[in-house]
């Protein structure tokens, strides 16, 4: 999925603009970033910098007002909608603060809901299930709905539900923001484990320095630009 | 790129996931189909009234009996005739005959003033002068209970929907009309038309109690058959000593009820189309709510590759789903509550009181579901159709 340089996400010359009535908010003002294959970016800010902003220009959910953004040489910017939803469903994994399981389903169920999208038999996707969330640690809770799971337990559901797919990136919006910290180290544990072991390539949005420094390399957004320096 | 069968399927998915959320939104979910089932049972139970007295005005009516009219008059209540004039009518050809002579019964009526046996008001009854050649013409007509009326004597036998409606009218009482009393002696049907309606006399007897002298307003006619009609008909209207109008019985029954059935079809409607509005805001209001409650659901299941075109179709399913248990149950109640209900309105057409049944015919029904699956497209369409604009990442924004 790479291409020649080993450059898998290269968002170029981006800016985002949001529209609330007749009032603009210029939230990425040409920003640029290049993530290469196999890396594990951190990417902090202040509050309202945009990080979730450009975490969703990288996984197709939102589209720049101007720029480009191409995954793997592909560019998903000029995608029309239905194409879109079918490139997410095959190459991004998503993983989000407040986990996003659907309540009225089991565990195993949320984490097959990615695959309904695409052709796999039903034997074969229980196989997928079953070994995601054996990777995310959790084979004995399949049965259990979410609320019947704590936190970090749901996020590891809501992480086997981003790889079950084998997405080509993970895309993570403060994975640990709502846990504790011993369930936080063990979700940090778990994505790192799945950057060295799996290859995966992940971009992960985070406050908290304690999880940046899991990552290998971490960038800081504010006012619309990046940098690779923690602004004053 | 997505197929047809991915569509479909992931339809099935997602309509799937909203109807598994019902159970806890059961309270709106429940009042929005409520409100529908409310609608429903008040449309057929308008329309009904409508179907039943149509049925009561056409249910007499017999192809093969004419009504003869003088002509420039559409009721009975305008025509009028002479002995002549009624025995000439009488040996028209076509006509069926019995022992007693051909199946022409001359006929007049006047109307009369009653207390209606529930509220005690007094309402219009047809009080209809006849001889008993009358009970040979119409078809279906039982003396149920009781017995004729002797000629020359003042006694009447009332049609058991007039019996029903209105006070005195039982065995064996008088009932006083004008300066002179009536005996009931007999109580007949006609598989529930019009005629039941009716008080019969003896023509002659009421002729002299109103002074009508020897004057009749219509003629009703048994023929050999229906086909027999057109012949019965050219012969009497041809007549250059006869001035007359020549319907079938049906034909007259049906133009009597015209008005007042779509009187109350129109007020149906309205009032259906009324409710209807206000059902259509209790679904959307569910449909909107349901929508804002999964806001995020929604937005995640897109964000994970599921298409907008999907949510939208399976909210729409959700929406009519909903609609449809409303209407079937509404329906349903209409039907238990009102099938066969009697009761007795004016005609207008004909000044006096008409008795009929409410009928709930199969037609009302799917009218009915009809009617619910439209408010429960309109209920749906406009919430899933924002919840399908919605930018996936303003949805997984909402907390
Ligand atoms: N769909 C939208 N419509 C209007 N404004 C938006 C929308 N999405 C984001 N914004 C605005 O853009 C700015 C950046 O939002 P974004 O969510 O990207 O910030 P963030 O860095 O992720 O903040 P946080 O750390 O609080 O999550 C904010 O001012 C926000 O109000
Ligand atoms: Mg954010």
């Amino acid at each position: 999925m790479s291409n020649d340089n080993g450059v898998l996400v290269k968002v170029n010359n981006v800016e985002k603009v949001f529209r609330r009535g007749s009032e603009e908010i210029h939230v990425l003002t040409g920003l640029s970033l290049e993530v290469p294959s196999g890396d594990f970016l951190a990417l902090m800010g202040p509050s309202g910098s945009g990080k979730s902003t450009l975490l969703n220009l990288i996984g197709g959910l939102d589209r720049p007002t101007a720029g480009s953004v191409s995954i793997g040489g592909e560019r998903i910017d000029q995608m029309g909608d239905r194409a879109l939803a079918a490139w997410r469903a095959r190459h991004v994994g998503l993983v989000f603060q407040f986990y996003n399981l659907l309540p009225v389903l089991t565990a195993e169920r949320n984490v097959e809901l990615p695959l309904l999208l695409t052709h796999l038999s039903k034997a074969d996707r229980r196989k997928h299930v079953e070994a995601a969330l054996n990777v995310v640690g959790l084979s004995h809770r399949t049965k259990h709905y979410p609320r019947t799971l704590s936190g970090g337990e749901q996020q590891r559901v809501g992480i086997a539900r981003a790889i079950v797919t084998d997405p080509t990136i993970l895309l993570c919006d403060e994975p640990t923001g709502d846990l504790d910290r011993k369930s936080g180290d063990e979700i940090l544990s778990l994505l790192q484990a799945l950057n060295r072991e799996h290859g995966k390539t992940i971009v992960m949005v985070t406050h908290d320095p304690h999880a940046s420094g899991r990552a290998k390399r971490t960038v800081y957004l504010d006012k619309g630009r990046l940098s690779s320096m923690k602004p004053e | 790129m997505t197929s047809p069968i991915n569509w479909i399927s992931q339809i099935l998915c997602v309509t799937a996931f909203n109807l598994r959320t019902l159970p806890a939104r059961k309270g709106a979910a429940a009042s929005a189909a409520i409100g529908i089932a409310g609608v429903v049972a008040v449309f057929v139970g308008v329309l009904s009234i409508a179907e039943g007295f149509r049925k009561a005005m056409t249910a007499s009516g017999s192809p093969d009996t004419a009504i003869v009219l003088r002509s420039g008059s559409n009721t009975e209540m305008t025509s009028g005739f002479s002995r002549d004039e009624t025995r000439l009518i009488a040996d028209a050809p076509g006509l069926a005959r019995s022992a007693d002579g051909a199946l022409a019964s001359a006929e007049l009526f006047v109307i009369i003033n009653l207390p209606k046996r529930f509220t005690g008001t007094d309402a219009n009854v047809p009080l209809r002068g006849l001889d008993w050649t009358a009970f040979d013409v119409r078809k279906d007509l039982k003396i149920a209970q009781g017995r004729r009326f002797e000629r020359g004597r003042n006694e009447i036998v009332v049609g058991a929907g007039a019996a029903r409606e209105f006070a005195g009218l039982d065995i064996g009482k008088k009932v006083r009309v004008g300066r002179n009393d009536w005996e009931v002696v007999g109580v007949f049907t006609s598989s529930g038309g019009i005629a039941e309606s009716e008080i019969w006399a003896d023509a002659t007897v009421l002729q002299s109690a109103y002074q009508r002298g020897a004057s009749w307003q219509s003629v009703y006619a048994r023929l050999t058959s229906a086909e027999a009609f057109q012949e019965f008909k050219d012969s009497l209207t041809t007549n250059p000593q006869l001035n007359v109008k020549v319907v079938r019985q049906t034909d007259y029954y049906a133009e009597q009820s015209t008005q007042m059935t779509r009187l109350i079809q129109t007020l149906g409607y309205a009032i259906a189309a009324l409710m209807g509005l206000g059902a259509v805001f209790g679904a959307l209001n569910t449909m909107y709510s349901a929508v804002s409650a999964r806001t995020r659901e929604i937005a995640t299941l897109r964000a994970l590759g599921f298409g907008a075109g999907p949510v939208v179709f399976s909210l729409l399913i959700e929406s009519l789903a909903l609609a449809l248990a409303g209407g079937v149950a509404g329906a349903a109640a209409a039907y238990f509550a009102f099938d066969g209900f009697s009761a007795a309105t004016m005609n207008w057409q004909s000044f006096s009181q008409v008795a009929f049944a409410f009928t709930v015919t199969p037609r009302l029904l799917i009218q009915a579901i009809i009617c619910s699956m439209v408010i429960g497209l309109i209920g749906g369409l406009f919430p899933a159709i924002r919840a399908a604009r919605l930018p996936i990442s303003a949805g997984l924004r909402e907390v």
